[in-house]
């Protein structure tokens, strides 16, 4: 497992905030019904979590469930522990009609760190931060792929995009984030 | 001439002076000055020549209506032309150009089209396509090409950066003048979230020019002191330099931002598109002058009277020493007062009007100003400056009664509301007679997705022109507690409506008066557009080209109209106008594109291999938005010698090929074999954990779709494997059918095709070198050809599926994505014994064609199916339907003349064309030779040491032997026989070992 790399090996740029390739994440796919008490289960016991709401990321330490579609979820848990949260949710979703995969190595995670930091995902994403909820993960657009984000602590957001385009969306953070860029939005 | 002087100037700093350089000459100017106003402050007032006719051109406005002050701006990779003087912000160093002469903008010989003008008149280009019929070809085309187009073209790369960014608001306010203000004091005190943009550098608009009064504070204090109101809450964003483009659908709103125009070089994005989602939209966009169409009124030095006293109040400088008025309306008596409070002389304001006895004109009076009642110009006297004008009667022919001396001239023909924002969602006009203007229609707006109004227009953009009225106009808009802001300026007694002066005029003085500056369209033009029978205004503009220049006719339209409506004898409604279309003014090609060039121009998908084929020789193709190795080049080998290097190495010891681009979908639950059965045409439920079967997918309309191995991981889940093009879209495809149509099928997908890394291990050596890696059993007894397990391979987490694409002895094996670079090294290390090469795309199609597999998008075109490719095997005959079945049974899909797949052998030995045709005798209804077939796969193999292709053959399978014809050009016809698609070993001696 010592061989497994990210896609960018943790490249990071600074401009008027810091932009970094978080390194890996765990991170498994479950379809199925999420209102039933299987599923309740077997996310508490994959992460410790509830059942996120719609558009919600549910945060517990390194682990933490999202909210995806009205019948799909991704859980998060460290990279190393992804294999072993398969086979407990796999487990603990028996018979329910489900679909568990491990999607740990089809991502790239990125942080985007400063003041201003949703000041560079305004420029990309198609987003109104204003009303964005605290505890909202937001399903999107990162210029021309697909992306995700939440807001990982008080000045940082986690980006979440496929892995085959990682080095796209680096290189998108990186002009967006160039000092003298601000949108001095106040 | 024009100078600056003394004293005054609102917006510039003479502690700063800047200079740049106009057609190589120096000039001086301030920070705080336009192009425009710096080049008038040092007497240059021409700085152009016209499109058409080559005519000196000066400047008539201060804002973004301006149609004649273009220039190329900067140099090299800053290089843009039509830059507008008017708006474009002085900065130190500026190297400008004027447009459209040569040799010299003062001597031009492009000037001749002036003297010529009567044999080019309105339609002139279209009439060239008449008579005769050669001379467009011939001489026209040619001619017009090379004087077609306004400035130069940039060469090379833009030095700049662009971008966008998304906001969202309740309300965006556009025009920053009291009207734009007042409105965002009234919505930000009630909460909403406000943006308030400007497109200029300045907020206040024309009232700190006009002098308004607001409770009881000049203008331009009662402006300072709302924007300190304004800066203070934080629920309303300001922007200055940012101009609405667009309206859109659901208040999509685009707002252009010029970052760094005025401070080129500082590292910032030169432009910003705002991309703005709007709950309401306000247009408080001001009104632009309209110009009077007297004959000479496009010599340099005419201008419109807002803008002689903008120069005079903003940047202090005089248009001339004496300059006089022509108005139609009390408004240019400002002028007047503002050129004599700057001390200037002001030798006569020219009235078209009977009377003219408001208070403004009695201002003027009282300063000693002559004002010349029911008068208008007969002719302005100069060439490349004004020197006089001449006087007539409004009422008359043009007579001439007076000559009086002048260096400029200040004209207003009344004003026109700024509605383009308001119309380019829908929002409807309606001719103000009082006004003799256009404005928005309230009961007809722009609607909103809820069918309510989306647009409200306030202020001079809402056809209010006094500053009391905008301000209440304003404040009612937004929704203002309370009571309005309080203005009080002089009252003005009304316009009258002047379309020609005088309006007697003849022919003679008509082709001298201009309604489009920029593109030479005059009174007389638009008059024989009526008479050769143009009705419709939006025709006419397209005949004459009133309006289709590069300022879209901000000053021209109203006048144009109304012109076509007096020589149709209808009334201006009637009329109507053309349409407002986005951008308000033009916008950088920059903008558009946003961040994306370079590096970030479109996605680049890369595998986890990617950075190691790149540093091995990696021939790129692009394969949708992946790049995929063509082939290997080493140092002096060509593509062609690379290829078959790399097929020979496969062929005779092991190759790798990076698989990693094609999808993996997987397909889980109690309904999936029924659902895969579906989507097959062969039996997938049946598949046996373990196993691997080639699967193909129809469209419902028959024709082959996708094609790949599905794998059966347990008893509910399948691993379909597609192409590489063919991920998202049949991940797309079966979520289609699963959420529209069988929605009650208990069925989840997932698209876990960048999960994985995949390498192909293939060729006599694969096995060996697979051992040498360790850690599971890959014998031939363990793991059968189209057989598949999981287990740890050179410490990887490995799927190894046992299946060729290449004929040779083969295994696919799919490690985690993180993991592939790790184990394409140890492959590359363990297989060095084996001289063990990577092999590109190219090797991997010639490989399956040598062994007669079909490749989607080769062999299908979206219109051949299955049968076609003689793939009935891979056809269940046991089910009762699979998408695409219904389809192939009708009676052209099952029919025996389809064209079908076949081999084709050269007779020498050569290469068949791609895409070459097999013809037939005769021809067809268009007089084209008869064709049977096609080339749809042609490669040299370098296994068999000739050309081999497939393709399409009428009856093909049934001609076995029989030697077809391929024209190839220059004459030339190839030869081929019709053999077996299958070149080499037929039986799969070697797959299977």
């Amino acid at each position: 497992m010592s061989k497994a790399v990210s896609a960018l090996g943790g490249v990071s740029h600074k401009g008027f905030v810091d932009v970094a390739e978080a390194g890996q994440r765990g991170m498994i796919t479950v379809r199925g019904d999420l209102g039933s008490a299987a599923m309740k289960k077997a996310v508490k016991a994959a992460v410790g979590t509830a059942v996120p709401a719609p558009r919600r990321i549910e945060l517990a330490g390194e682990k933490g469930a999202a909210w995806m579609s009205p019948d799909e979820l991704l859980i998060l848990v460290p990279y190393a522990e992804a294999v072993a949260t398969v086979e407990v949710l796999e487990r603990a979703l028996g018979k329910e009609h489900h679909l568990v995969a491990d999607v740990s190595d089809a991502r790239a995670v990125f942080r985007i760190k400063g003041a201003k930091a949703r000041e560079v995902l305004m420029k990309l994403c198609p987003v109104d931060f204003e009303t964005l909820a605290e505890g909202e993960i937001r399903r999107t657009r990162a210029a021309q792929v697909a992306a995700a984000f939440w807001k990982s602590a008080p000045e940082e957001y986690t980006l979440v995009s496929f892995r085959s385009v990682a080095g796209y969306v680096m290189a998108l953070l990186e002009v967006s984030a160039r000092a003298g860029s601000e949108l001095n939005l106040g | 001439m024009s100078t600056r002087l003394q004293n005054g100037g609102r917006l510039i700093d003479r502690a700063k002076p800047l200079s740049f350089t106009f057609n190589g000459k120096p000039v001086q100017g301030y920070e705080g000055d336009t192009l425009a106003s710096a080049l008038l402050g040092q007497n240059r007032m021409m700085v152009g020549r016209s499109f058409k006719y080559h005519r000196p051109r000066g400047l008539v406005a201060s804002g973004a209506e301006e149609p004649n002050g273009l220039v190329g701006l900067g140099e090299g990779a800053r290089f843009e032309p039509n830059q507008r003087l008017t708006t474009t912000e002085l900065f130190g160093g500026a190297v400008t150009q004027s447009q459209n002469h040569w040799p010299s903008l003062e001597f031009d010989v492009g000037a001749i089209n002036d003297r010529l003008a009567r044999f080019l008149p309105a339609g002139f280009y279209y009439k060239t396509f008449m008579y005769p019929r050669a001379a467009w070809k011939h001489v026209f085309e040619p001619i017009i090409r090379r004087s077609a187009g306004l400035g130069k073209v940039p060469q090379g790369r833009d030095a700049d950066r662009y971008e966008y960014a998304y906001a969202f608001a309740d309300l965006v306010i556009v025009g920053g003048g009291i009207a734009g203000l007042c409105a965002a004091l009234a919505a930000g005190r009630q909460g909403k979230r406000v943006w308030l943009i400007e497109q200029t550098a300045h907020w206040g608009g024309r009232a700190v020019v006009d002098g308004a009064e607001i409770d009881g504070k000049d203008a331009e204090t009662w402006v300072r002191e709302t924007l300190q109101a304004l800066e203070g809450m934080e629920n309303v964003t300001l922007r200055t330099r940012t101009m609405a483009s667009g309206l859109y659908d659901h208040g999509y709103l685009l707002a252009y931002e010029r970052v760094a125009d005025h401070t080129p070089g500082d590292g910032r994005p030169r432009h910003r598109l705002w991309r703005l989602r709007a709950g309401q939209v306000v247009t408080a966009t001001g009104a632009i002058e309209r110009t009077l169409s007297f004959a000479g009124n496009d010599i340099p030095g005419v201008m419109l009277a807002s803008a002689v006293r903008d120069y005079v109040v903003n940047w202090a400088v005089s248009p001339g020493d004496r300059t006089v008025i022509v108005t139609n309306n009390d408004d240019a008596y400002r002028t007047a007062l503002a050129l004599l409070d700057a001390g200037l002389i002001v030798p006569a304001v020219i009235d078209a009007r009977p009377e003219a006895r408001g208070e403004l004109p009695g201002a003027v009076r009282a300063r000693g100003v002559r004002v010349l009642e029911g008068h208008g110009v007969a002719r302005v006297k100069g060439g490349k400056r004004v020197t006089g004008v001449s006087t007539c009667i409004q009422a008359g022919e043009g007579a001439e009664l007076e000559t009086i001396a002048c260096d400029a001239v200040a004209m207003s023909g009344g004003w026109s509301p700024v509605v383009h924002l308001w119309s380019h969602c829908g929002g409807k006009l309606i001719w103000d007679e009082g006004g003799a203007m256009f404005r928005p229609d309230p009961s007809r707006p722009a609607t909103g997705a809820d069918g309510a109004a989306m647009v409200t227009a306030i202020g001079a953009a809402n056809g209010v022109l006094d500053a009391a009225g905008v301000l209440a106009d304003a404040h009612k808009a937004a929704g203002g507690k309370g009571k309005a802001p309080q203005a009080t300026a002089k009252p003005e007694t009304p316009v009258l409506p002047v379309w020609i002066m005088p309006q007697g005029a003849g022919p003679a003085l008509r082709a001298k008066m201009w309604l489009d500056p920029q593109n030479d369209v005059k009174v007389s033009d638009v008059q024989l557009a009526a008479r050769e029978g143009y009705e419709s205004v939006e025709h006419t503009k397209r005949y004459t080209t009133l309006g289709m220049a590069t300022d879209q006719g901000k000053i021209s339209n109203i006048n144009g109209l109304a012109v076509l409506s007096d020589a149709l004898h209808r009334p201006i409604p009637e009329t109507g106008t053309t349409t407002f279309r986005p951008p308000y003014t033009p916008i950088s090609l920059g903008a558009i594109a946003g961040e994306a060039r370079g590096e970030v121009f479109q996605p680049l998908r890369k595998t986890p291999m990617h950075d190691w084929h790149a540093a091995n020789g990696a021939h790129w193709e692009p394969v949708g938005l992946w790049r995929r190795v063509y082939c290997y080049r080493r140092p002096g080998e060509g593509t062609h010698d690379a290829v078959n290097r790399e097929i020979r190495q496969v062929r005779n010891s092991v190759g790798l090929l990076d698989a990693s681009t094609l999808g993996k979908i997987l397909v889980s639950g109690p309904d999936a074999g029924r659902f895969l059965d579906m989507l097959y045409t062969n039996m997938m439920s049946t598949l046996k954990i373990g196993k691997c079967r080639y699967g193909l997918m129809c469209s419902e309309n028959g024709f082959l779709s996708d094609d790949g191995v599905v794998v059966r991981l347990n008893e509910d889940t399948w691993l379909c494997h597609t192409t590489t093009g063919g991920a998202e879209r049949i991940h797309g495809w079966m979520e289609d059918w699963l959420q529209c149509e069988w929605w009650d099928w208990k069925v989840y997908t997932a698209n876990v095709t960048e999960q994985y890394a995949q390498v192909a291990i293939a060729g006599p050596n694969a096995r060996k070198l697979l051992e040498k890696l360790g850690g599971m059993d890959l014998s031939k007894e363990t793991l059968a050809f189209m057989e598949w397990r999981e287990g740890t391979l050179g410490g990887c987490r490995a799927r190894v599926h046992r299946i060729s694409f290449s004929g040779e002895l083969s295994f696919e094996v799919a490690v985690p994505a993180s993991e592939g670079r790790a184990f394409w090294e140890a492959l590359m290390a363990a297989g060095e014994e084996f001289a063990v090469a990577p092999y590109g795309t190219e090797a991997m199609h010639i490989m399956r064609a040598e062994k007669g597999f079909i490749m989607i998008g080769d062999e299908t075109d979206g219109t051949v199916i299955p049968q076609d490719l003689n793939l009935e095997w891979a056809i269940s005959r046991k089910k009762d339907d699979y998408l695409g079945k219904r389809a192939q049974q009708r009676s052209y899909m099952a029919s025996p003349d389809r064209w079908k797949l076949v081999g084709l052998e050269t007779l020498d030995g050569s290469v068949i064309p791609d895409g070459a045709y097999v013809v037939a005798d005769g021809v067809n209804a268009n007089g084209q030779r008869n064709v049977q077939g096609r080339v749809t796969s042609t490669y040299y193999s370098p296994t068999l040491n000739k050309g081999i292709a497939m393709g399409l053959v009428k009856h093909g399978p049934d001609r076995m032997g029989e030697v077809v014809e391929f024209p190839v050009g220059d004459g030339k016809v190839v030869k081929a026989r019709i053999v077996d698609q299958v070149f080499y070993d037929k039986q799969g001696e070697k797959q299977n070992v």
